[in-house]
Order: C-alpha cells, then sequence, then structure tokens
C-alpha cells in the first residue's frame, strides 16, 4: 500500500488536475509502482463538474498520470465521495477482480465565491425540500447541533473545545490548510455563520488531492516491508433529507458502518487507538466520538471538552488536525483520512506522532449523514 | 398539515447565492401535528425548540410558519 497527499489550502494557481496527478504521482512513488502495473482507477470527486466545469474526470486525470486503457469511474457521495471510492477500489480487490488499484480523491473549491461554493455544497443535500427553504451545509448542522444541545446539555464550549483540539494538531502537520492555534475566546467569538455555528464551527474550503495504491495482502511484500492492513471496511446509506430522520443527534449511517467494519476487523470499539473522523462541523466530531462507540450517547460534548481526544489522550481523534485544521477538499477527504490513519501506522507522521499507533479508523461522512464508509487499518 | 412544534431550528447568516438578500433568516425542522416533519421558514418572530408554529403562507415552494 503506498500513500500520497498534496498540501491542502487555496491555491489559485492550480488546476484540479494538476493536484490530482501530483497526489498520484506521489503515492505510486511511494508504493514503488509504476502507471503500468494500475489495473484499475477509482476517484473520488464530489463536483468538478460545478466547481470547474469538467466532467469525465476519471480518465481525464488517468491519462495525466499515464494510466490508460484501464477501467477509470468517478465517484460521488457527496463529502463521502472519496471514502466511497476507496471502498470499492477495496472491494474489486478483495473480490479477486484487481490486484493493484489506485485510488485518488480530488477538489478544486476556491475558484469560485463562497456564496457559490455554499450552493454548490448545498446540492448534497435535498434540494427540492431543504435546499429550496434556503438551507446551506451549515444549517443543517447547525439544525443537529441545536437538538443535541436540546436533547443532552451539549454547550457552545463543548463544540469550540474540538475547534481549539484540531487546530492545535493542524498547526503541526505541515500539509495542513490552517496552521494556526485558536483559543476557546477566539472560538467563541467567530464571525456567526449559521447559528449556534460560528467559522471556527466549520471545516475549510479548501483545494486539494490524495491518493492510495491497494494491492492484495500477499502481494504487499512485493512494495513495501511495512504494510497497513485494511482489516474491515463498510460504507452504509440512510436519507438525504435531514427531515426525514427519525433522530438527527445520530448518523445512523455511521453507527452501522462502524458496527460491520468492527465485525470484519474482529476488533471492537474499545480497542480503536486513534480515529480520523468527519469533522465537517465540530458538532459532526462530537457526534462521531458517540456513533463510533467511543463515549456513550450524548456524552460527546464533555469528552471533547474535558481533553479525552486530544493529543497525548487514551484516544486521540482527528490527530492530523482534521478537517477544520487540515482542510476539506470535499473529494480528497476521505481518501486523505486514509493517508493520515496509514501514516500514523507506519510511525512517521513526526512532531503528529501517536504513542498508541497499531489499531486506527478512519470515519467519511457523506452530506448530513446519506453515505458513510468507517475503515478499521492496522499494522501486520 | 398547518400546525406543527418546532423541532429544531437555525439563524442562517452566510446563504446561499440564491437567497442571500434574504439574510439573516430563521430555518426550522417543523413536526407537524398530521404527522411527518418539514424543512420551512420561520416569518416574523424568532422560535425555539419546542414553541407551537403555524403556516401562514407558501411562497416560491416554500412553507412559512409563525409563532403561535
Amino acid at each position: 500500500m503506498g500513500i500520497g497527499k498534496t498540501a491542502f489550502g487555496a491555491f489559485p494557481d492550480r488546476t484540479l488536475r494538476s493536484l490530482a496527478v501530483e497526489a498520484g504521482e506521489k503515492c505510486m512513488q511511494d508504493a514503488g509502482v509504476s502507471p503500468s502495473q494500475i489495473e484499475a482507477f477509482y476517484l473520488g470527486n464530489f463536483a468538478g463538474p460545478a466547481f470547474v466545469g469538467q466532467n469525465h474526470l476519471a480518465p481525464y486525470i488517468a491519462g495525466s498520470l499515464g494510466l490508460t486503457g484501464v477501467p477509470c469511474t468517478r465517484f460521488e457521495a457527496a463529502c463521502a465521495s472519496g471514502g466511497s471510492a476507496f471502498f470499492h477500489a477495496v472491494s474489486s480487490v478483495a473480490a479477486g477482480l484487481n490486484d493493484i488499484v489506485l485510488v485518488a480523491g480530488v477538489e478544486k473549491m476556491t475558484s469560485q465565491a463562497t456564496p457559490k461554493v455554499t450552493e454548490i455544497l448545498a446540492g448534497a443535500g435535498d434540494m427540492a425540500g431543504e435546499g429550496r427553504a434556503g438551507a446551506t451545509f451549515p444549517a443543517l448542522f447547525a439544525m443537529i447541533a441545536r437538538r443535541h444541545m436540546h436533547q443532552y446539555g451539549t454547550t457552545r464550549e463543548q463544540l469550540a473545545a474540538v475547534a481549539v483540539k484540531n487546530h492545535s494538531n493542524g498547526a503541526k502537520n505541515p500539509l495542513a490548510h490552517m496552521r494556526k492555534v485558536i483559543t476557546m475566546e477566539q472560538a467563541l467569538a467567530g464571525k456567526m455563520i449559521s447559528e449556534p455555528l460560528t467559522v471556527f464551527d466549520c471545516s475549510l474550503i479548501s483545494d486539494g488531492a490524495a491518493a492510495v495504491v491497494i494491492v492484495p495482502l500477499e502481494r504487499a511484500s512485493e512494495f513495501t516491508d511495512q504494510p497497513v492492513r485494511i482489516l474491515g471496511i463498510a460504507q452504509t446509506s440512510d436519507y438525504v433529507a435531514l427531515d426525514a430522520k427519525a433522530d438527527i443527534t445520530t448518523f445512523w449511517a455511521v453507527h452501522e458502518a462502524a458496527e460491520k467494519a468492527y465485525k470484519m476487523a474482529h476488533v471492537s470499539a474499545r480497542d480503536i487507538e486513534f480515529a480520523e473522523v468527519h469533522d465537517c462541523f465540530t458538532i459532526a466530531e462530537i457526534i462521531a466520538t458517540e456513533d463510533l462507540g467511543f463515549i456513550k450517547k450524548g456524552e460527546g460534548g464533555w469528552y471533547a471538552l474535558e481533553g479525552r481526544t486530544c493529543l497525548r489522550a487514551e484516544r486521540p481523534i482527528n490527530a492530523s488536525g482534521g478537517l477544520k485544521a487540515k482542510g476539506h477538499p470535499v473529494g480528497a477527504t476521505g481518501v486523505g483520512q486514509i493517508c493520515d490513519v496509514a501514516l500514523q501506522i507506519r510511525g512517521e507522521a513526526g512532531e503528529l506522532q501517536l504513542d498508541r499507533h497499531s489499531l486506527g479508523l478512519a470515519q467519511n461522512l457523506g452530506g448530513s449523514g446519506a453515505t458513510a464508509v468507517v475503515t478499521v487499518l492496522g499494522g501486520i | 398539515m398547518n400546525t406543527g412544534v418546532i423541532y429544531t431550528e437555525t439563524v442562517v447568516h452566510a446563504a446561499p447565492a440564491e437567497f442571500v438578500a434574504d439574510a439573516p433568516y430563521q430555518l426550522a425542522i417543523v413536526s407537524l401535528d398530521s404527522g411527518g416533519r418539514l424543512t420551512a421558514r420561520i416569518a416574523g418572530e424568532r422560535v425555539k425548540i419546542g414553541d407551537k408554529v403555524a403556516l401562514v403562507e407558501t411562497r416560491d415552494g416554500v412553507e412559512y410558519f409563525r409563532k403561535q
């Protein structure tokens, strides 16, 4: 298994294709494979056509990577596009259909003004219902946060604690979009986006790409003496519209995907040593820690505020800085999370290297919970 | 279908391109007394979870509810 990532950030001079190619080339170099060995290409991308006006993205990028002739397919599952591409790539290798596959995720978002980006992102929700009423993505998660606060007493300080922690980690990540430490006071006083969420509760609009090479376990030794093993993986789905869900304070799809992935990996939540979770908004990280079974339902806010998810805590969450500080180039995020977990397992995370790093988890969420992908990764 | 209770709500400050002129506006998910939930706009006074609301109008395909 090889990994490769571009920096995440706002890169006005970079095209979508050049970002994807950089990640893909870094990844193939890391894996020691040549383009001619790749048997299939899986691309995660949410809205390339809307952001940059280019369709048919998978062969468009593959051609520049020197991969022609092989099946090249784009996967779109909102913010879980990368995770979905990864899930399907793993499925094809596990089924014996392919041996060596390349998965990439990419998004180029900063070429559009923020209101337009907001509009494109809203398309991951139900445009005929909540979208027509004026719901943005922050608005959907703001409504989730309000309900979580109402049902469980979650506070603004608990939300802000997630942002402060992720910025603190992201400041040490050389590839992060925002390498800036923030204080609790700053987080609480941020510009209001959708009440009760301020700008510091929201992840960033970023450009970036990430890629991984997957091979069957029995062939891993041909490429590396330190393979990262995919122990369990699941993709699940739920209703797109928030108002169709019985309880919006939980992402049922995440809970289901975690149960399936734990079962496949023969582990339970308490065995997981660290996790990269989908903190598109601070409330999403709090709910993720509950849905993944790290803490009881409703206690995720306390879990964050008490520092139990920090870099040197019992089970660090988003050591990379998460989507909050690292950036959230939508289609790249799910693949980037796999890279970040793999980096920890290899022991190559530099200043962010965790003490316990042999069993990690990545959780990627699409929309307001209509797609979820959970992956459990370990060393050999 | 015309009355319900606020299940959750938010006030949108950063609006999508189409609704920039409306911001800030309040958006809510209403648990309808007739069953089911609906994402709608709030007209007039701001509402909070648990408030009773009634439909006042439907404009451009969007329902507007007001605190009762």
